[in-house]
Parts: C-alpha cells; structure tokens; sequence
C-alpha cells in the first residue's frame, strides 16, 4: 500500500498545552479522509501540519516519502471556511493567478498569449464547478457557496497532490451544502484528489469520506486540562480509496481500528 | 422609533446638512451689520463686499514686485508644496507600508524606528529643518513629508498585517513567492486603504503647510494670510480660509471617486 501522507509520531506542543500527542497516520492516494472530533481536540492543528503552515514539535511527516518543509507549497491545495478567494480579484482573476504564478515570477502577470492560455485553462476548471457564467465578478458579489466553488476551483488548477479542506462547507445552508457535496464527490472521482477534510457535522464526515478519523483525548487530567494532547481515538475505513463508488453508500464499519 | 434609525432621505439630508452652515453665515452677516453701523470702517467682520473687493484686487492687480498674481501665485506654490510633501509620503507609504507589513524582518528592522518618528510632534522640527535645508522650498516639503509620513506608513502596515492569514497561504499553496504576495495581493488591497490614509493626512498636511510658511516663507497661502494679518485684513484672510477649505474639500472628494471607480471591490459593489 502506497502511503501518500504520512504522519510518524507527531506531536504538536504549545509551551506547557500538548494539542496534539502520538499521532500515526498513513494516507493512501485517493483516498477521501474526513476529520471530526470536538472543539479544541486538535482537528485544525493536523490541518495546519499538514497545510506545513506549522511545523509538529515532534515526528515526522512525509509527503510522498520525502520530509515536509515547513511552509506551504504549491503541492497541497487547501480551501478554508472563509477568506480563501481573494477580493480584489475577479473570479476569472483568482484562478489564472495559479497559473501565473510559476509562470511569471518577477512580473507575477502573464500577457499576450501565455495570459490568453492560461485564462482559458481557468475558465475550463471553472466550468467544471459551475461558475462558467460569472468569469468577470468579484468574490462580493457571490453568495458564500459560489464563493467555496471558486476556492476549490483556485485550488484545482495546481493539480496538488492533496486537497486539504478546512470545514469548507461550514458557513452554508444545508440546501447548498448538498449541491456541494455532489459537487466535491464528483471532482474527487473525475481528478483522482486525495483530499482531507476536517469537518464537525459527523454525517458530513460519513456520506463524502472513504475514512473517518476521529480525534480526541485518551487521556484527562482535570487539574491539567492541557496536559495530554488529542490523537486519533478512532480511525474508520468506509470504501476501498481509489474505486470511488459514490452511487451505492456503504455501511460504515464500526471498526474501532485505532492507529 | 429609535433615533438610530431615523435616516433622512436626500431632500431632507441636504436640509439638515445645510441649515447650520447657513445660521453661521446668517448670524456672521448680522453682527458685521451691527458693526457697521456702529463704525463703518470696521476691519474686524467685513461684510461680503469688502471681502469681494479685496479679493478682485488680488486676483487682478498684479503684484508690483514680481508681476504676478497674487491670489493665483499664492495658490500655485502652496499647492505644489502640498502635493510634493503629499506625494513624497505616499510613496514611502506603499513601499515601507508593504514591506513592514508582508515581511517580518522588514518589519522587526524598521517597526521601531518608525514609531520612534511617529511620536516626534513635527513642529518641532521645522527649526531643524531650517537650519539643515534652509528657509527654501525643500525644508517646507521634507515637513510636510516628515509630518504625514509616519502615521501612514504605519497605517498601511497595519492593514497589510491584518489581511487575513488564509488569503497569504491560499497565495503560498498557488505557488507565489513573498514578492508575488506582495504585488498581486497585498499591493492591490492596499491601494484603497492608501487613498483612504492620504484623505486623512490631507488635514495634518495643510497644517504643516500653513505652519512653515507662516514662519519663513515669500508666497502662498499661509504666507499672505499671515503677512495680512499685520494690518487686520479680515477681508483677505477670510476669503483666504474659504479658500483653503474648497481646496480640502475638492481634494478629499477627488480622492474618494478615485477609491470609488478605481477599486469597485472595495466599496461593496454589486449585492
């Protein structure tokens, strides 16, 4: 089993408050790994691990089996609750910027023909989440689900090796948050994504993921709360990861295959 | 219903607006009156006409010395002062602005330095400015750029600083480098905080303006009203304020349609 991610004993401490202690994880490639848990039990501290947005205090983390750096790259796309589009960007804007980036490291803008190449490769990826019609507005003239369309369509455009999703569907109504979990699945079977998503609506966790990880603490000491940090208490394998099989919703096993 | 509701519509802002502004001139034109009648050679409240006189003097008789204008000159030569101390601070505003904002060793290396000037009242160093630049055009400019700098520079810093950590690491995992950061989002979102701190430095500016030409100075604004002043001309130094103040006004109007059209995003176009 190839293991895309993987997390070797990490912990992550902040002076005396341990967050996160002893956390193993293997991520296979395509595979839709949701994390859930309590508030405060770590979920969005993995995230940032992961993200490189913060280096874990201990272990070891290996992407494609080489050490993470600690910073972010174009390798993992994320797309967060709020504030991932850029305001002062058209929608069209947002997502040409990714590809203009490499291309165009001193003048950071592409002209002429590279900028009509790249514009029309953004626009392809728009269309693949819907947001064709509306290439010319600004992130505030969108509701909050276009606005999370346009994200995950910024964060598509790198290819990345991995989608992190950070309760990506949190700020929206259920209504639209059912057109984007149809969304999200199909783009997860069409690209091959191996995507992690923290989330705190359990049955959102359930329908998207093909694993689930829960994350809390084993151990709580009352007169030092920050004491022991959270790890994985509970890790569930849904669907087999890379035959995506969105139609028929499997039982989830309670497997209590703790990692 | 609340007063915090109460919005009125155009009409009646325009009324509201207007009415205090007009019982100021109202009440100034009766007591000038009053005056008058009392002692019609008052100097202390012209009336209208004395102020039109004085002023038709200056805009048309030209000043036998140099030749020119008066009224005209001095406009012209306070707002060229205005425009390049303005101009010189919005500039170290972007790029000192940019950099102590996106970078953390810019912003550890030059933080203090700039808050360190920020505290010195400028007035105080006109006298410095004299003696190093001399009594010219440039020291006037360097205060005005010396006064209004500081509190922009840290302005647009702050903003820059407080853009949102999602937006700098969405741009990191798209693969830009810290000058992309800075050129395509954090450039672009301060361009209309930048109008915004000049709109606001326009006041302190004028200040600093009227300031070093009252004290050495042979044209312009501040310099005639306070050469007048000599012989009571309330006649010239009031038109000369009115002036000053369409000025203000006209600038700080520019520089809001400029935000407004240049930077729709910002000002909530759309929904």
């Amino acid at each position: 089993m190839s293991a895309l991610l993987s997390l070797k004993n990490v912990w992550v401490e902040y002076g005396d408050k341990v967050v996160l202690e002893k956390v193993n994880l293997e991520v296979s490639e395509g595979a839709f790994l949701s994390i859930i848990g309590p508030s405060g039990a770590g979920k969005s501290s993995l995230l940032r691990l992961i993200l490189g947005q913060e280096a874990p205090t201990r272990g070891k983390i290996l992407l494609d089996g080489e050490p993470l750096k600690p910073e972010c790259g174009p390798d993992r796309g994320v797309v967060f609750q709020r504030y991932s589009v850029f305001p002062h960007m058209t929608v069209l804007g947002n997502v040409t910027f990714g590809l203009e980036c490499p291309a165009a490291p001193f003048a950071a803008r592409l002209f002429g023909t590279a900028r009509r190449k790249a514009e029309a490769e953004a626009t392809a990826m728009l269309e693949a989440v819907g947001l064709a019609d509306n290439l010319n507005l600004y992130p505030a003239q969108m509701s909050g689900g276009m606005q999370q369309r346009l994200a995950i369509a910024q964060a598509l455009i790198k290819r990345p090796r991995i989608l992190l999703l950070d309760e990506p569907f949190g700020a929206l109504d259920p209504g639209i948050r059912a057109d984007m979990h149809g969304l999200i699945t199909r783009l997860w079977r069409d690209y091959s994504l191996t995507v992690v998503m923290v989330t705190h609506d359990i049955k959102e966790a359930f329908t998207l993921g093909t694993r689930v990880l829960a994350l809390d603490k084993r151990r709580h000491d009352p007169h030092a709360p920050h004491r022991y940090g959270a790890t994985a208490v509970y890790d569930l394998p849904l669907r087999g990861p890379p035959v995506p099989a969105p139609e028929a919703t499997p039982e989830p096993q309670p497997a209590t295959a703790a990692s | 219903m609340r007063l915090i509701n109460r919005h009125f519509s155009k009409r009646d802002r325009l009324i509201a607006g207007g009415t205090p502004i007009l019982l100021l001139v109202v009440f100034y034109l009766i007591t000038a009156l009053q005056r008058h009648a009392a002692n019609p050679s008052d100097k202390i409240l012209p009336l209208p006409s004395g102020m039109a006189k004085a002023i038709t003097d200056l805009l048309t008789t030209p000043d036998p010395l140099s030749g020119n204008l008066v009224f005209w000159a001095d406009t012209f030569a306070s707002l060229q002062r205005l425009g390049l101390g303005l101009g010189i601070a919005t500039l170290f505003a972007l790029v000192l602005g940019l950099l102590i904002g996106a970078l953390p060793p810019v912003r550890a290396a030059l933080s203090p330095l700039v808050t360190g000037i920020a505290v010195i009242p400028p007035i105080a160093l006109l006298p410095i400015l004299f003696i190093a630049l001399g009594l010219g055009e440039t020291s006037k400019v360097v205060l005005i750029a010396i006064g209004v700098a500081p509190v922009m520079v840290r302005d647009i810093a702050a903003h820059v600083g407080s853009l949102p950590r999602e937006q700098i690491i969405k741009a990191e995992t798209l693969g830009a480098n810290s000058w992309q950061i800075i050129a395509r989002v954090a450039l672009p979102q301060a361009m209309p905080r930048l109008l915004q701190a000049i709109r606001l430095a326009l006041g302190p500016a004028w200040v600093f303006l009227i300031s070093a030409e009252a004290v050495a100075s042979d044209i312009g604004l501040g310099y005639r009203i306070f050469l007048v002043r000599r012989y009571l001309s309330m006649d010239v130094i009031i038109p000369y304020v009115a002036w000053i103040a369409l000025l203000a006004i006209l600038m700080d109007v520019t520089l809001a349609a400029i935000s407004k059209r240049a930077f729709p995003w910002a000002h909530g176009e759309g929904r």
